[in-house]
């Protein structure tokens, strides 16, 4: 067995919610970074993995378990520890050779030893003709660049990458993870073992050895799976693509279940944290899925592909008609139902009909809201009333952006409206009457 | 040619600079001997008393001009050292924040005369036989002017620093000195400049009230064109202010081009956003940036810094059990809070004691009534200035050719120190026979009426084109084009621009309320005149009672009204 570097026992972290009372974050994630490999972390926005490579950072503290680096417990950012960053953080003021320097300025290195390593790492990483350069003259490719020579110039034990590349464009993104796997798999740099925090499920096979999945809800590790392709890998081989798939099918499993069109779903709760699916992308998505060459069945990773859409963005919209029962999730793929079928087959006045009857039948929290709401003689209720009930198991944000959701789905259907400058929730014979006053 | 060299002392051969260090020789010379110069006469002897004579010649103006300014700078000097203080301590101890922050609230909204009467006394002791004494007086007199906002601005600068690029410098070790200059001092210093120039335009407005020192019956006036006007003021001569106006327009044209414009240019690099904001433009600065001499100067001192850093460097990383954040007790929290609480309580309950005793229930109450006409003076004015600069300003931030042009205007305009056209309208006053009450009001607004309006530019010109085209695409007319697209898009800037210049009106409502002209003095019914009038007497208890009611005027329309509308237009009205 390879040394181990980085080894966290048990750890788990809970924050604050708004009412006071945690919200656990991390829990009891057992996690080790051994020598010699790479390791990608995966899940939902939310679901702890970027607070668990901020453990690791030494940037937040545990609550409870072991951290340990080398064996010694870590209880803030270690020398031996670089990172990269989603949105590059670098000093905006400092020219490409100093934000490449600082690590070493900050350690103390003299002026000329600096300028050496510097200097070998920017023409290593690319960057050589910039030097003098600031940042805000380089492109997004470019910068990251100098995140990643910045990181790299102190010789780190280990390397965590925080999205590194989501900022970026695919080809972008895809040109830098190569040229990082090359120095890797060259053994040009020194460093030991490399963390990547992701959510592009491809970006993951493409460099990891270890792939783990995160769920949600507290945040642990759901699924742990060794890749022993050979790098460089290729993206349309059909293990890559097996692998994806596979992936594709953890990810989307256990949110919702799975099951045929003729059998009843189960109902899920008034607090069940809504996908967050815009309706146009969701209608683009349904009507694509009729069309060639899917024909009412796709495989995700294809239809991700096809669409142009990140992973991210795919996952929930697929969530989201999977929960209104106009599509099926399968082992990674999407089926449309006879519902969805017939939802893509309507017009305007009949798709929104159907919307609105699936959204009263199959979410319980818009159910409740329209309930509610034709109790009330105006027809008005204030926004706090549901916020409270959703803070009572969700933090603050969260219970916002759950709210939100509903909202928008609602208001889309005319089964209720909202006034954002008053924060009421309406039913909508009022919003007509509101709107010919103004 | 290279080996003829080599017979040449060092010094003339490899002399650096090139004409460009030539050119600017006699000017860094010139400023050399005036500041040394300046700076004798501040501590030469003077026993308290003693009649300094002021002279209304011209020939003595540009003395008194440099006078005035260094006086002004030493002030900034000040300001600037305290602000660093204050912002580091607050942004690193909880404890301090608690303490410091309200305190600072408070002593914002405090007005600058009310400084200057309680401390004169205790600098002339300090120093006995010299004038030092005295100058030290004024000078603290136009920090308190300068300070606070200079103070907030870093404050807020230092605690809104980007998480991730907070993060960076973590991963990456820096100390806490390396931080200061790589992240902290950089990412504030845009707003920290520009609060200095404002700061210095604040400063000329009490320049007058804090060099013509007229406290308990001491009546001394410290070389400067503060005393200059002052004296022109008793002496009735209009020709005189005339001069110290263009004495003073000649002296804030020299230090915005000497100092305030190089120093923007400059710290254009240190911009965060990435896009926006049109870069300032110096001659001096690129002037310098062309010589060698002056370059290796600021080499030397970015040398030092770096060297600096591996001195001040964190020995440990996080793996040491130095790394380790001991556990902050409750108990000590809560014990801290209480300390507070119970030293607000004390020192109130010490205050209301002390103003009944000497002053009584129903002077609180007359004290509050005149905050209520000054207030009225106050929302008034605001909104008149509205009605007049908000559709100016909309119809100069939709042409960019004009707006950058009107721009530095309004800036030199703001930076001109109203209380100079006092005396016209006490003139004018006393000739056609003008009720004070409404005719002294529009003084308060003279100088902060600028804010309203370049925030009002600002925001007019921030207004996305496609927008534009959009509404002109429309056909969106009359009070529809107003209503439901120009003013809610320069609302945001609007609010911005009202509090500064509602702030800046209560202050100078002591100068402006309370007006004297040789020996006619002019007075409105208000809160302002009452201090000004109080400070002339040199009663303290009614002096306190007036700046507390003031206060509590500042803070509650702070509190209810602006920061309401601040956070409503942050909220909904954005692009």
């Amino acid at each position: 067995m390879k040394e181990i570097i980085v080894d966290l026992k048990a750890v788990g972290k809970s924050f604050a919610a708004a009412d006071g009372t945690p919200r656990t974050i991390l829990d009891k994630v057992d996690f080790t970074l051994r020598e010699r490999e790479i390791v990608a972390l995966l899940g939902q926005s939310g679901s702890g993995k970027s607070t668990l490579l901020r453990i690791m950072a030494g940037l937040v503290e545990a609550d409870v378990g072991d951290v340990l680096y080398r064996g010694q417990p870590l209880y803030g950012p270690a020398r031996g520890i670089s990172m990269v960053f989603q949105s590059f953080a670098l000093f905006p003021w400092l020219t490409v050779q100093q934000n490449v320097e600082i690590g070493l300025e900050a350690r103390g290195v003299a002026e000329q030893d600096r300028e050496k390593r510097a200097q070998k790492i920017i023409d290593m990483i690319g960057l050589s003709g910039f030097e003098g350069a600031l940042p805000r003259e380089l492109s997004g490719g470019m910068r990251q660049r100098v995140g990643i020579a910045r990181a790299l110039v102190v010789d780190p034990d280990v390397l965590l990458m925080d999205e590194a590349f989501s900022a970026l464009d695919v080809l972008t993104g895809e040109r830098l993870r190569d040229d990082i796997l090359e120095l890797w798999d060259d053994e040009q740099i020194s460093t030991k073992a490399i963390l990547v925090v992701s959510h592009n499920i491809q970006e993951a096979i493409m460099m990891a050895d270890r792939v783990l999945i995160f769920a949600s809800d507290p945040g642990r590790v759901k699924f742990e799976m060794q890749i022993s392709l050979p790098r460089p890998r290729n993206a349309d081989s059909p293990e890559v693509r097996q692998l994806v798939d596979e992936i594709y099918a953890v990810m989307t499993a256990g949110r919702i279940r799975s099951g045929r069109t003729t059998e009843e779903l189960e109902p899920i709760r008034l607090d069940y944290r809504l996908p967050d699916a815009d309706i146009g992308l969701m209608e683009g998505i349904l009507e694509r899925l009729m069309e060639d060459p899917f024909q009412g069945h796709a495989d995700l990773p294809q239809l991700a592909e096809d669409t142009d859409l990140t992973d991210d963005e795919l996952l929930p919209v697929a969530e989201a008609l999977a929960l209104l029962e106009f599509a099926v999730l399968e082992g990674g793929d999407v089926n449309l139902t006879e519902l969805g079928k017939k939802y893509v087959a309507a017009e305007n006045d009949k798709r929104q009909s159907i919307f609105a009857k699936q959204l009263l039948k199959r979410i319980p929290l818009a159910a409740h809201i329209h309930h509610s709401l034709s109790q009330e003689p105006t027809g008005e209720l204030k926004e706090e009333h549901f916020l409270e009930l959703l803070s009572e198991s969700l933090d603050k944000d969260e219970a916002e952006r759950v709210l939100q959701v509903a909202i928008e789905w609602g208001r889309h259907s005319e089964v209720y409206s909202y006034n954002y400058n008053t924060g009421i929730v309406h039913l909508p014979d009022t919003d007509a009457m509101a709107v010919a006053e103004t | 040619m290279a080996e003829q060299k080599t017979f040449f002392p060092r010094q003339v051969v490899e002399a650096g600079g090139n004409r460009w260090d030539w050119a600017l020789l006699p000017l860094v010379l010139a400023l050399l001997v005036l500041l040394a110069f300046g700076a004798r006469q501040m501590a030469t002897p003077y026993q308290v008393g003693a009649e300094l004579p002021i002279s209304l010649d011209i020939s003595y103006l540009p003395y008194y001009l440099l006078r005035t300014t260094l006086r002004m700078f030493m002030a900034l000097a000040a300001s600037l050292i305290f602000s660093v203080i204050f912002a580091v301590l607050a942004t690193k101890y909880r404890a301090m924040e608690k303490f410091l922050v309200p305190m600072l609230d408070i002593l914002q909204s405090i007005p600058i005369l009310g400084f200057l009467s309680i401390t004169v006394t205790g600098f002339i002791a300090l120093f006995p036989g010299s004038l030092f004494g005295v100058e030290c007086a004024a000078i603290f007199a136009i920090f308190t002017s300068q300070a606070w906002n200079m103070a907030f601005s870093l404050y807020q600068s230092f605690r809104t620093v980007p998480a991730e690029l907070a993060e960076a410098s973590r991963v990456f070790q820096l100390s806490g000195w390396q931080r200061f200059w790589r992240l902290d001092m950089p990412y504030a210093m845009p707003s920290l400049l520009w609060n200095m120039m404002m700061s210095m335009s604040g400063g000329w407005f009490f320049v007058v009230a804090s060099e013509a020192i007229s406290v308990s019956n001491q009546n001394i006036k410290l070389p400067g064109i503060g005393s200059y006007i002052a004296m022109a003021i008793e002496a009735k001569d209009l020709g005189a202010i005339g001069l110290a106006v263009g004495a003073m327009l000649l002296g804030v044209l020299l230090y915005d081009q000497l100092f305030f414009r190089p120093l923007l240019a400059w710290a254009d690099k240190f911009r965060f956003e990435e896009i926006g904001g049109e870069a300032q433009s110096s001659w001096l600065l690129t002037w310098l940036r062309r010589t060698e001499r002056l370059q290796s100067l600021g080499d030397l001192f970015a040398k030092m810094l770096t060297r600096s850093f591996s001195l001040f460097r964190l020995h440990h990383d996080g793996t040491s059990i130095r790394a380790r954040t001991a556990e902050t007790s409750p108990v000590m929290a809560r014990a801290w809070d209480a300390a507070l609480a119970a030293l607000i309580m004390f020192a109130t309950w010490r205050l209301l004691t002390f103003i009944l005793t000497e002053v009584g229930w129903s002077e609180v109450v007359h004290v509050f009534v005149l905050g209520f006409y000054t207030f009225i003076r106050v929302m008034l004015l605001i909104g008149l200035a509205a009605l007049v600069w908000v559709p100016v300003g909309i119809w100069i931030g939709m042409n960019p050719k004009i707006a950058a042009r009107v721009q530095a205007v309004a800036q030199f305009l703001a930076a001109f120190p109203a209380n100079l056209m006092f005396p016209v309208f006490v003139v004018g006053i006393v000739h056609f026979h003008l009720t004070p009450d409404i005719w002294l009001s529009p003084l308060m607004i003279f100088g902060t009426q600028w804010y309203l309006l370049f925030n009002v530019i600002a925001g007019a010109s921030t207004i996305p084109t496609e927008l534009r085209f959009a509404a002109r695409n429309i056909g969106l007319k009359g009070s529809l084009r107003w209503r439901r697209y120009l003013l809610p898009a320069v609302f945001p800037s609007f609010v911005t621009g009202a509090i500064t210049a509602s702030g800046g009106s209560w202050n100078a409502s002591i100068v402006s309320e309370y007006v004297t002209w040789g020996d006619t003095t002019v007075q409105a019914h208000g809160i302002g005149s009452y201090i000004a009038e109080m400070t002339a007497t040199g009663d303290f208890p009614r002096i306190a009672l007036g700046i507390g009611v003031m206060c509590v005027y500042v803070m509650s329309l702070n509190h209810f009204l602006w920061r309401r509308l601040y956070r409503m237009a942050e909220d909904r009205l954005n692009f």
